[in-house]
């Protein structure tokens, strides 16, 4: 397993990855490269130049911001985990970092590059879009920031140009008390998810005052399941969760594998939702 | 194109000629005449190709050798000073945490790392932390025990102020496993 | 002196393994070595039209290029080398590189031999191949029927054999029988995904007209003698040298054409040549096992006696007959239908059918999981059916313990065995009562616990080379040793089987420190190399020990017998009157006179004062041939819980009680068994090869072929009791694939308790979530069946299939 030649550009800053991208042909960035180097060794990706972005400064760093956070999109998952500002204030993004890829996978892989690459069965994207995360974006053009939830557009399709680089998430603070989960069934091989499912719950005096459910590895891509919000002003009965988890995959067209065939996760969907609202709901306060 | 790279692997400064897209494990293997780090897969999966970076366990089938220049790596030649055996080598030896051996370099760099951040697991996490470590000998079993025979060691190791390593050479020491039943008894 | 024999001391190979200083095969460099990479095709069947392989030719580094046309002239096709007897067994051609029709998905089109792997690597996206495509199949079944593609010309309706095994009157028990339960089994294509890919290191030395071959090999004497027949160059002139071998699981037992290509390329060129398969390349190239579609039934009375089993077996080959295919659907699987248990009357029919898939062969138990799985499968289904206790219709059904030597209905003589102690044993350790009381328990809360077991018996240490004979294996199946002990003491200890993780260099040199009264320091053991060691015939169907173990032990006892003539020269004392201690000869009644095997070895080698008649030096070697197979059994538990909203299966608990025998090295039987059983688990939960309707592999890497990893696994309960053979000196029976042989059918036991009151009597493995779920799924539209095995069997597809043909 040998990718085909290509130019290697190591860059030292932001000012010249992106110089390095913009305009160029045939460029492809990696940072941890997880999820690119091994479709260069299958040569199902074959780029003439490669753009290192690893070891940008500006890339780095898991600060507080608010109540919230700023992680930088070179920030690899490892990091996340041990992170305590986000295990106190975002829990959740351990849950979900722990079940991603493996102990040597989560050293090198970084939240931006697997925001960018948009696997759909990939674990963060719709954590993402459960914290309502906003991604940072810059080219030479300029900068610009895109809520998770306008950003993935497709299997593999993001909302980043191809002179963009993301530089950082901001994730805003959690309602007071929210309960989180992050519940997936994962594919025995490979270890992504044949379903996830991303819960923030919050209640007031018995009554639920927030709840929004995305889930990923359902459809083309992570999605926001737009009948959790109808969960506002219920109490969490059983019937409300399996109203709401019943219809989580509702209009989404699902497609079957060797691993899961269409029924089956279409099944699974709902179990798994479910699982992961009673789950957040649990440990809201 | 050939560009010249210096990696640091196992403490010494090595400078190689490679292509941009050399893998690292295959420079490791082919240029450096490391051949005990192995390659298992395609996929990044199985662990075989397990090596420390900056004291991280990194799979180098997933890295360019361009991309780790300068940077630290430790190798599974490397992991202990010559004649002498890690404690996590030597806890795989004693507990037969290893059949073919093929997948042991890797499984044991992963540990090394995963000890380091959790020095005192329980067995569910290791069996969590090495996931991206495939055996097709063992079954786990003794390789979960080898680890928390380490881990074990290692603690007592560190609590005394002493290095992690110890002399290599054979020795007849019997396991702690149980004796065998007498031939024939059909218990 | 203590023995050594029965005590877990460490391994003695293990230092260079985790040291990284072992060396496999791809770590192997010679000065000018050359790297070789295959074209593989990308139909599973298609007539090839037109190679061009100009571009490649002239790419940078290329050395050479072979197409299937430029050598179909210069060497043979790939051999079968089990040619099994009374049957139509038709083999045809595998030649080394395709040059009229490809067929499976990574058959080889072309070779490149070029300076560096990336330039072999580059060339082959050069090459320009046409195809014309054809259809593609690889369902056994389907590939039988009428307007199914046909693979070979020679081999009318892919049909490779037909084959019967018959013992008393099935067919007759059938008719008159007062209970009969069927099922329709599909035993999956599982990938053997040893760690190490294969790999393949030739170099040639044109003046000697002498090829040396390094080659990822579990029997390098069968690799010598298979790669003469491809390359046409007499045996002696290749030395096949088999180093540290990462894994085999039968998966390197065959000869493949890719080692002979290499060879090929290095004598044509003159410079030696690597090959190192990529995963990918394995799991389309390297040989699958199992494959078997089966319409299965079992008869007997009410109260439990079982009368006949009757099967129609599909059994896969894949595109070609590997080196063993043929041998392993029929003599090491329909003689051991019968399996512990007394039943009189046995009829198999296995039809043999070229796939357009990787060919089948030999994997970790090769036919006799298969058997046990199909039998372990229709106890259950019996039992539920007559309302019997598992473990009661199993105890009704063994053979006595005083009934052995035992003679099969199918023709085979089990050695010795005592099934009930094995089950005794494992109730010890699990409370069954109690589990059923908790099954009960759970299921009022709305969870689902199964509880399964199996007892198997094996046919392993093979065997008796006439046996080999006359079931058309092209081989002997003795093995050999040569000790030889060095003017210091020293001793090093040459065999004929290669080892490839299963510390035979420990478990033979213990062995041999017993013999001599030595500490295993002083005794090396090594395998591998064709011109060390005597003609011997490798590691597979747990033989090694049983027979090369034993060759090993009688030529110590040999070395030991002239050390004992030589001591009493030595000592001036009669051959009668010595006797061994401590490692010493001494004279009895004098004990201060005495000479230490050491002392005896240094003046063997000096032969300053020798006896009368007695040659210098102290060597032996011995070829040792059993005169039987040994049979080992054992019986295992294990309980599951099954969540019924996503199928996910757990495994609670897994006991196993194996009795292989006495063992020479608990430690290591111990992690055999741990393999063996979690390799079966693999099997019954996750495992299986899949090719779409054309011919595609879908589980190509391992992204999509599960193999299990260490979270998924519980830990293992294990014991044993020690039932000796008599076949061979040691007693030993063998142990590397009883647990793959029993933990499949266990695993599937639990699962189907778990769910059997939905009417499910059986469930096609691999158990994934997918087909669990939806065989509750069908079951419960189909009704909440009873519990007497009416009920519905899922099929591979999750589709409700009728019971029986």
């Amino acid at each position: 397993m040998i990718p085909t030649s290509f130019e290697y550009v190591r860059a030292g800053s932001m000012r010249e990855a992106l110089a390095a991208i913009a305009g160029a042909e045939g460029v492809k960035v990696i940072a941890g490269g997880h999820s690119l180097l091994p479709v260069m060794k299958f040569r199902l990706a074959q780029p003439a130049r490669l753009i290192d972005i690893s070891r940008i400064a500006e890339l780095k760093g898991i600060t507080p911001r608010g109540k919230g956070a700023r992680i930088g999109a070179g920030v690899t998952y490892r990091e996340i985990l041990e992170s305590e500002i986000l295990q106190e204030r975002f829990p959740i993004l351990h849950e979900v970092t722990h079940t991603i890829g493996d102990l040597q996978v989560r050293n090198r892989g970084t939240i931006g590059g697997s925001l960018a690459h948009a696997d759909p069965a990939s674990d963060m994207p719709s954590v993402m879009l459960a914290l309502d995360a906003t991604i940072n974006l810059r080219s030479k053009r300029g900068k610009r920031a895109v809520r998770a939830r306008e950003f993935f557009k497709g299997a593999f399709v993001t909302e980043l140009a191809e002179d963009e680089l993301i530089t950082d998430i901001i994730v805003p603070s959690l309602p007071p008390g929210a309960g989180t989960s992050y519940t997936s069934f994962e594919q025995a091989a490979s270890g992504y998810a044949i379903v996830g499912a991303s819960a923030v719950i919050a209640r007031k005096r018995g009554t639920i005052s927030h709840a929004v459910l995305a889930l990923n590895g359902v459809g083309e891509m992570a999605f926001l399941v737009p009948g959790a919000d109808s969960l506002v002003g219920a109490r969490g009965e059983a019937a409300e969760l399996d109203r709401v988890a019943g219809g989580a995959a509702d209009g989404i067209e699902i497609t079957g594998d060797i691993h899961a065939p269409a029924d089956y996760r279409r099944h699974l969907t709902a179990v798994i939702a479910r699982r992961a609202l009673d789950t957040a709901l649990q440990r809201a306060r | 194109m050939k560009r010249s790279v210096i990696l640091n692997v196992n403490r010494i400064a090595r400078t190689v000629e490679v292509e941009p897209r050399s893998l690292l494990v295959h420079v490791l293997r082919d240029d450096l005449n490391l051949t005990g780090t192995h390659i298992g897969c395609d996929t990044s999966q199985c662990g075989a190709c397990t090596v420390l970076i900056d004291g991280q366990a990194v799979k180098s089938c997933t890295q360019l050798a361009v991309q780790v220049e300068g940077m630290d790596i430790t190798t599974i030649e490397g992991l202990a000073p010559s004649g002498a055996l890690h404690p996590m080598q030597n806890a795989f030896w004693e507990k037969h945490g290893l059949q073919c051996g093929f997948c042991t370099p890797g499984m044991i760099m992963t540990a090394v790392d995963f000890l380091g951040s959790n020095p005192d697991p329980t067995d569910d996490e290791i069996r969590h932390a090495i996931e991206g470590n495939y055996c097709r000998c063992t079954g786990y079993q003794n390789i979960v025990l080898a680890i928390r025979t380490a881990a074990e060691v290692m603690r007592a190791q560190s609590a005394a102020g002493q290095p992690t390593s110890e002399p290599a050479g054979e020795s007849t020491q019997r396991s702690p496993l149980p004796a065998a039943e007498p031939a024939g008894a059909g218990v | 002196m203590t023995t050594l024999f029965g005590s877990g001391i460490k391994r003695r190979e293990d230092p260079r393994l985790i040291t990284g200083t072992a060396t496999y095969t791809d770590d192997i460099k010679l000065p000018g070595l050359t790297y070789a990479a295959i074209l593989r095709s990308p139909y599973a069947h298609a007539r090839i039209t037109r190679v061009d392989v100009s571009a490649a030719r002239a790419a940078p580094g290329v050395i050479a290029v072979y197409t299937g046309a430029d050598i179909k002239d210069k060497v043979a096709p790939v051999p079968c080398a089990w040619n099994v007897p009374n049957c139509d067994l038709k083999i045809p051609a595998h030649p080394l590189l395709a040059h009229d029709k490809v067929r499976y998905v990574g058959d080889g089109v072309a070779l490149v031999i070029a300076e560096t792997r990336a330039q072999a690597r580059d060339a082959i996206d050069l090459m320009d191949v046409d195809y014309d495509v054809l259809e593609g199949n690889v369902d056994p079944e389907k590939m039988t029927r009428a307007g199914a593609p046909q693979l070979h010309d020679d081999v009318p309706n892919n049909l490779a054999f037909t084959w019967v095994v018959a013992g008393g009157d099935a067919n007759k028990a059938f008719d008159g029988a007062e209970v009969t339960v069927k099922e329709r089994i599909v035993q999956q294509r599982v990938i053997p995904t040893a760690m190490e890919c294969r790999a393949a290191v030739a170099s040639y030395n044109k003046a000697m007209g002498q090829l040396t071959l390094w080659v990822t090999s579990q029997n390098p004497h069968i690799h010598r003698f298979l790669c003469s027949v491809m390359l046409q160059i007499p045996e002696h002139k290749i030395r096949v040298i088999s180093p540290e071998v990462g894994g085999g699981f039968g998966s390197k037992i065959p000869a493949y054409p890719d080692e002979a290509l290499v060879s090929f390329a290095a004598m044509d060129l003159g410079r030696p040549v690597k090959w190192a398969e990529d995963r990918s390349e394995n799991f389309k190239t390297t040989i699958h096992g199992r494959d078997h579609i089966e319409y299965v039934e079992l008869c007997g009375t009410k109260d439990g006696q079982i009368t006949g089993l009757r099967t129609t077996v599909y059994a896969g080959m894949g595109a070609y007959a590997s080196t063993a295919g043929p041998g392993i659907p029929t003599i090491l699987h329909g003689l051991i239908y019968p399996g512990p248990y007394t039943i009189p009357n046995v009829l198999g029919t296995i039809r043999g059918v070229y796939t357009a898939g990787a060919p089948i062969d030999a994997y970790r138990g090769a036919g006799r999981p298969e058997a046990s799985y199909l039998l372990e499968r229709l106890m259950d289904v019996y039992a539920r059916k007559i309302g019997m206790d598992p473990f009661e219709l199993r105890r009704k059904n063994f053979i006595a313990k005083d009934k052995f030597p035992y003679t099969t209905c199918t023709g085979l003589t089990y050695d010795s065995g005592d099934y009930n102690i094995a089950m005794d044993k494992a109730l010890t350790m699990i409370d069954v009562p109690a589990f059923r009381q908790e099954q009960a328990e759970a299921k009022k809360q709305g969870r689902r616990l199964g509880l399964g077991m199996v007892s198997y018996i094996e046919i392993c240490g093979l065997g008796p080379s006439q046996v080999a004979g006359a079931v058309g294996f092209g081989g002997g199946l003795y093995d050999s040793a040569i000790v030889r002990v060095y003017p210091t003491g020293v001793v090093r200890v040459y065999i004929g089987a290669k080892p490839h993780g299963q510390g035979e260099e420990t478990t033979f040199a213990q062995i041999v420190a017993d013999e001599f009264g030595y500490p295993v320091e002083n005794i090396e053991v090594l395998s591998g190399d064709t011109d060390n060691t005597a003609q011997g015939w490798g590691t597979y169907g747990s033989r090694s020990t049983a027979v090369c173990g034993s060759a090993v032990k009688i030529a110590a006892q040999r070395v030991k017998e002239k050390a004992k003539k030589i001591a009493a020269h030595l000592m001036e004392a009669n051959e009668a009157d010595l006797e061994w201690n401590d490692g010493k000869y001494s004279v009895r009644g004098s004990p201060d006179q005495a000479k230490t095997f050491a002392e005896v070895a240094l003046m063997a080698n000096l032969a300053w004062n020798m006896p009368a008649g007695v040659e210098p030096g102290l060597e032996a070697t011995a070829f040792f041939d059993p005169s039987n197979f040994v049979y080992p059994f054992g019986t295992h538990i294990c309980t599951v819980e099954v969540d019924e909203a996503t199928g996910l299966v757990t495994v609670l608990r897994y006991i196993a009680v194996d009795d292989c025998g006495p063992l020479i090295n608990p430690m290591i039987v111990e992690g055999q068994v741990h393999g063996g059983i979690v390799q079966g688990l693999g099997e019954a939960l996750w495992e299986i090869a899949v090719y779409d309707e054309s011919g595609q592999l879908l589980t190509g890497s391992m992204m999509d072929y599960a193999i299990p990893k260490a979270s998924q696994i519980p830990h293992l309960e294990t014991a044993h009791t020690h039932t000796p053979s008599p076949v061979n000196p040691l007693g030993i029976k063998g142990v590397g694939e009883a647990g793959t042989i029993s933990s499949a059918a266990c695993l599937v036991n639990a699962v189907v308790d778990a769910l059997s009151d939905y009417g499910i009597t059986h469930i096609d493995k691999p158990l994934t979530p997918s087909r669990v779920w939806a065989a509750i799924q069908s079951a419960r539209q189909h009704g909440n069946g009873s519990a007497n095995g009416n009920g519905a069997a899922i099929g591979t597809n999750g589709a409700v299939k009728e019971n029986g043909r």
